[in-house]
Formats: structure tokens, C-alpha cells, sequence
């Protein structure tokens, strides 16, 4: 049974649009509440978070032991605040507990662990070693019903995780055993730690790296729901290989301030840093822009 | 004399003893559990032989999954596939697997508390001819040190074969180390197992000695073999195997002080983190006994045969005996 996905039409995208919004405005009131976390890949991935949780995966979050539900596989664990917001938002647990994010005894850890919320799929924080676990999911999968099982393997990374040289271990078993129940989402936001990844360590042709492993490819806008929606829609077709989807982002979306700076990557609103706006003034800035959408609503 | 309880090889100390490799055990061991149990999968970086994972493969093959010489992404595959409801047994040289792979066992097996077998062959320096490299002796360390993780070092490949069928069981992650080449067969079928109980195999549980061995992997039979040798010198000596490195029996361990006032710990593997610490921490918490390491110093391994290096580290019966008396004197001492 593969997934008969629709794709989104104009009243369907808005919702989308007004639900990423949530995921935005949840994640930089979560980061405000906890005094550090990943601002930058949070918002850019918003969008990706929003079409997944709301339009693409097959899942029911009242019984998260439905065994033919899709799996999200979040690599890059410090961007969590967008899982839990979409996951919060979604129905899985109160968004009032969003802001219990990184305080002891929290669900929410600072990194994602599946033994203090349940709902997770995976735990995960050290780089370069979510795609490995999709990839034994999604083995394990086709062992035991077969290659149309209809269940699909979300793997989620970063393009600065890409750096591990466990990624292109997993890549190439992958390709090997030609997995079309796996979809890996790379956040093509082109930034990392130290700065931009094409100084930090050039990625080059990202997609062509892939393809060479056996992969195919979608490259794609990542704040396109229409265009989120056909490349996963593509990617299902695809029954004799993995699939990747390399997603441009913008990091730090929709604050204008973090858009495109690699300093918000670790940092949350309220940290002063030189030519930014004042630490104090920044969760009010970062909370107008996503409300008003960047100017384009003139009230709040 | 020989614990007759345990019902052990009774050709134990003669010369003809049979020999067969732990590794070639827990092959064995391997396909039994995957005929018991339909979930066990099998993973391998590129050794299959090496580490007996053939029979396995050959037996079932749609179970079987050829990693390459990718430690890292095995491990972390095993972990996805446990997470599937799989009990996946990933095997290399102990070097790699779990030296190699470390963090990935921490952080995608032990931390998610994933039933994920690790086996090392290849372990100690009987690994031999390969050299240094290739001779892991700080893999009891790595693993024992991780939350949930279970370490299990079999005496013999009768041992391993069981180890193999209990790990299985655990529904936790567990460290099996195998070593490469053949060493005498201790136990029998009819020797009682369990993980994480270790058992005395010669002497007794009730009577007191001058002292007590506690040795754990196929050095146990080099044990043995100084227990025979000191009997002739009229010391008499208690010998535990330690099977189970992680959880210790401690109960074993502890009575066994109260039997003899001082210890000797056997391993193949660095003193530091190994055997001799896990029962050096007991006594230090519990009971404080003298204890004398036999193991690796602080040095790396290098080539030549097994008996030409045990011999070389001190790991042989000549090595244990000077431990044994080292450990009296200061018993005396006290």
C-alpha cells in the first residue's frame, strides 16, 4: 500500500504557511524559556517540519505504537526545537510543555531522547549518525514486510553534518541495497559552527556526491510546499533506490535578523553579539517579524 | 583440585587437550540463536570468516547483512534495526568493533538502550602474527565504562557457543570478545551457565585457600594450570571464572576474599580498566584485599605466536605463579 498523496492546493498551502508560522513562533519562544539551544536550523527548517507533520507523513499522534506509521529520523538532534514544535503542534503533546525545553527533568532535552518522550522515533545529537539509523530502520523494514510495505523512512540531516564520514558509510549501503523506502532531507542552509560549510569544508556538488552512491536526487526550494510536497511525492516513486532531497533553506527564516548569519546557528534571541540587534530586544523583533511574516501583515 | 560440580572437560590437563577457537564457538552459538529466534540478524564489516559468521550467513541468508569496512555505520545500523524489533549481532575484530566504533555504540546503542550484540574476535594479544595493531587489549575498558552495557568474555569456544545463545536473550546491549585462535576446551555442555554469575572451577566454594585467581577468558585454562603446578608446592589456590566482566558477581568475588586473603586477577588485556580494576573497585568498596594484576602493562602488543607473547606480557602460568606468590608475601605481611 504506497501513499496516495495529494498534492496541496491554495487553501491547503495556506494552512501550511500559518502552521510553519506556529512552528517559528513556538521555537523562538522555546529558546527564549531556555536561555541557549540552535536558532538558525530550527527556523530554516520550519517549513520542511510543517509539511511533514501536517500534510506528507502518515502517522496518528494518539497512538504512537501504530506500527504503519512513517518514521522521522532527526539527525541533526540540536535542531529539535522544530521537531518538538511541529510534534507539539501536531497533536503529540501539549505546546504548553514547549517551554520546558533543556530544564532538568524536562521531556524536551536539549538533544532529542526517545526514553524522556516517547514519541520520538530516535535519540540524537552527535553528528553523522541519524542516516545510519534510518538505513537499519528501513532494512529491517523491507526484511520483514517486504519492498512494499508502504512505510517510508524520513531521514532528516544538516549539510555541515555531512562532514562525518559515517554519512557516505550509510550512503553507500544504502545505494547497495537499494532502499526506496528511505528519504533523506538535506538542509542545504549552507552554514555550520564555524561559518559558512563551503569555507568550513566544501560540500562541492552535493547532489552529484549522491547520485555517485546510487541515490536519486531531488533539489528543491525548501520553503516551497508545493515544491516540499513533489519531491517527497517523487521520492516515493522511486521503489528501486534511496532518495534524497538536498533542501535549500534560508537559516534563521523568517527573523530578519538571523537570516543567512551562521552567528545564530547556537545562539538563541536575547545574545548579544556585535551588530546585532540589542539581546534584549531580540525575542520581541524575532516574535514581530514571524507574526507580521516579515512586514507583509502590517498588524500583528 | 578440579570443581567437580561444574562438570568440566575431564581431559582438561592433558596434553592432547582439544582445542578449538572461541571465535569458532560463538559462530555456533550464532546460528542456534538464529534457528531459536527469527528476529536475530547478523552484520559484518567486511570478516565474515574471521569472526564465523559464515554459518550464520550461510544458513540464512535474507538475515545476513555485508557491511564493507564501515565499523562506524555498522553499529549504528544495528541500532535502527533493533529499534525495528531485530536483535542484530554485528561482528568484526574487537580492534575495530568496539574500537573503531566507540561512539557509535554509546551514543545509538547504549544511550536508546537498543538489544545490539557487539562482538570482537581477534582480541588480546594471541591475536599474534598480525602485530600490534591488531591486538586489542582495551576493549574490556571501553565497554565496561558504558551505562547498560553487558561484557561477557568466554573461557572457552563451549562457553562462547552459550554466551552466543544468552546474548540473544538479554534484550540489552552486550560485548561478547572471542579471541582468534584455538585454546583448550574447559567446559562441557553440562557445565552450568548463566551470565553474570561466575563460578569456581577449582577448588571449592566453601573452603579456604591460600589464595584465589579469578581469571576470565581462555587465560582461565593458564590458571588452571598454575593452580596444578602450586598444589605441588603445597599452596593451595581457589580459581574463579570470571566470565561476565560486567555486571560482577560480586557476591563470587567477595566470598572468595573471605576464602583466601589475596587475589590474583588474570586477564588478556591492559590492568588498567580491565578485570584486575573492575575486582580492584570491589575490595576498595567492599573488602580490601591484596590483589597482583597479571595482564598487559601499559604497552602495546606486537607479532609472534600465542605462547611466544603470553609468554613475553607475563600472561602465562609462569607469570601467574610469580603474581601468587607476590600476593602471599604480602598477605603475610598484613
Amino acid at each position: 500500500m504506497k501513499n496516495k498523496m495529494q498534492q496541496p492546493d491554495d487553501k491547503k498551502i495556506k494552512f501550511l504557511t500559518e502552521k510553519a508560522r506556529d512552528i517559528r513562533v513556538s521555537i523562538i519562544e522555546m529558546l527564549v524559556a531556555a536561555g541557549s539551544g540552535h536558532s538558525a536550523g530550527s527556523l530554516g527548517m520550519a517549513d520542511i517540519f510543517a509539511a511533514l507533520y501536517f500534510h506528507i507523513l502518515k502517522h496518528d499522534p494518539k497512538t504512537l505504537t501504530w506500527p504503519g506509521r512513517d518514521r522521522v529520523i532527526l539527525s541533526n538532534g540540536h535542531i529539535c526545537p522544530a521537531l518538538y514544535a511541529a510534534m507539539a503542534h501536531a497533536g503529540y503533546f501539549p505546546p504548553s510543555e514547549l517551554l520546558t525545553l533543556r530544564k532538568f527533568g524536562s521531556r524536551l532535552q536539549g538533544h532529542p531522547h526517545r526514553e524522556f518522550l516517547p514519541p520520538l522515533e530516535t535519540s540524537s545529537g552527535p553528528l553523522g549518525e541519524g542516516l545510519s539509523q534510518a538505513v537499519g530502520m528501513a532494512l529491517a523494514d523491507r526484511l520483514d514486510r517486504g519492498k512494499d510495505s508502504g512505510r517510508f523512512f524520513y531521514c532528516l540531516l544538516g549539510d555541515g553534518e555531512l562532514d562525518e564520514g559515517q554519512n557516505w558509510e550509510a550512503a553507500m549501503l544504502a545505494g547497495k541495497e537499494k532502499l526506496g523506502n528511505l528519504i533523506a532531507i538535506v538542509d542545504r542552509n549552507n552554514i555550520q559552527i564555524d561559518g559558512l560549510t563551503e569555507d568550513v569544508m566544501p560540500l562541492h556538488n552535493l547532489a552529484h556526491k549522491f547520485e555517485n552512491f546510487g541515490w536519486h536526487v531531488e533539489e528543491i526550494d525548501g520553503h516551497n510546499f508545493s515544491a516540499i510536497v513533489e519531491a517527497v511525492s517523487r521520492a516515493q516513486a522511486v521503489f528501486d533506490g534511496p532518495s534524497v532531497i538536498i533542501a535549500r533553506t534560508i537559516p534563521g527564516k523568517g527573523v530578519s535578523y538571523m537570516e543567512r548569519d551562521f552567528k545564530w546557528h547556537g545562539a538563541p534571541p536575547g545574545t548579544a553579539m556585535p551588530g546585532e540587534p540589542e539581546a534584549k530586544e531580540q525575542a520581541k523583533i524575532a516574535l514581530h517579524d514571524l507574526r507580521t511574516l516579515d512586514g507583509q501583515i502590517e498588524r500583528e | 583440585m578440579i570443581n567437580q560440580n561444574q562438570k568440566l572437560n575431564p581431559k582438561i590437563f592433558d596434553k592432547d587437550v582439544e582445542k578449538i577457537a572461541t571465535r569458532t564457538g560463538f559462530g555456533e552459538g550464532l546460528v542456534l540463536a538464529g534457528e531459536k529466534n527469527d528476529d536475530v540478524v547478523a552484520l559484518c564489516a567486511d570478516l565474515t570468516e574471521s569472526v564465523q559468521m559464515h554459518l550464520f550467513r550461510d544458513k540464512f541468508p535474507e538475515r545476513f547483512f555485508e557491511m564493507g569496512v564501515a565499523e562506524q555505520n555498522m553499529a549504528a545500523v544495528a541500532s535502527g534495526m533493533a529499534a525495528m524489533g531485530k536483535i542484530p549481532f554485528v561482528g568484526s575484530y574487537a580492534i575495530f568493533n568496539p574500537g573503531r566504533n566507540w561512539e557509535q555504540i554509546r551514543t545509538t546503542i547504549c544511550w536508546k538502550n537498543r538489544p545490539v550484540i557487539i562482538v570482537g574476535s581477534h582480541a588480546g594479544v594471541s591475536a599474534s602474527a598480525d602485530g600490534g595493531s591488531h591486538q586489542a587489549l582495551e576493549d574490556i575498558a571501553l565497554m565496561r565504562v558504558l551505562p547498560r552495557m553487558i561484557v561477557v568474555s568466554p573461557c572457552d569456544a563451549v562457553e562462547a557457543k552459550k554466551a552466543a545463545m544468552s546474548a540473544e536473550e538479554l534484550n540489552q546491549p552486550c560485548y561478547l570478545r572471542l579471541a582468534r585462535n584455538p585454546t583448550p576446551i574447559i567446559t562441557t555442555d553440562d557445565t552450568p551457565f548463566e551470565i553474570g554469575k561466575a563460578k569456581i572451577f577449582y577448588g571449592s566454594e566453601n573452603e579456604k585457600s591460600d589464595v584465589g585467581i579469578i581469571a576470565t577468558g581462555p587465560l582461565l585454562h593458564k590458571a588452571l594450570l598454575a593452580a596444578e603446578i602450586l598444589k605441588k608446592e603445597k599452596i593451595s589456590a581457589t580459581v574463579l571464572n570470571m566470565t561476565t566482566i560486567k555486571p560482577l558477581d560480586e557476591k563470587a568475588v567477595i566470598a572468595l576474599a573471605k576464602n583466601t586473603g589475596a587475589i590474583v586477577t588474570v586477564e588478556e588485556h591492559q590492568i588498567a580498566g580491565g578485570l584486575g580494576s573492575v575486582v580492584a573497585e570491589c575490595f576498595a568498596q567492599n573488602l580490601p584485599t591484596p590483589v597482583e594484576f597479571v595482564g598487559v602493562r601499559d604497552q602495546f602488543g606486537q607479532s609472534g605466536t600465542p605462547e611466544e607473547l603470553l609468554k613475553h606480557y607475563g600472561l602465562d602460568e609462569t607469570g601467574i605463579i610469580a603474581a601468587v606468590k607476590k600476593v602471599l608475601a604480602r598477605k603475610i605481611k598484613l
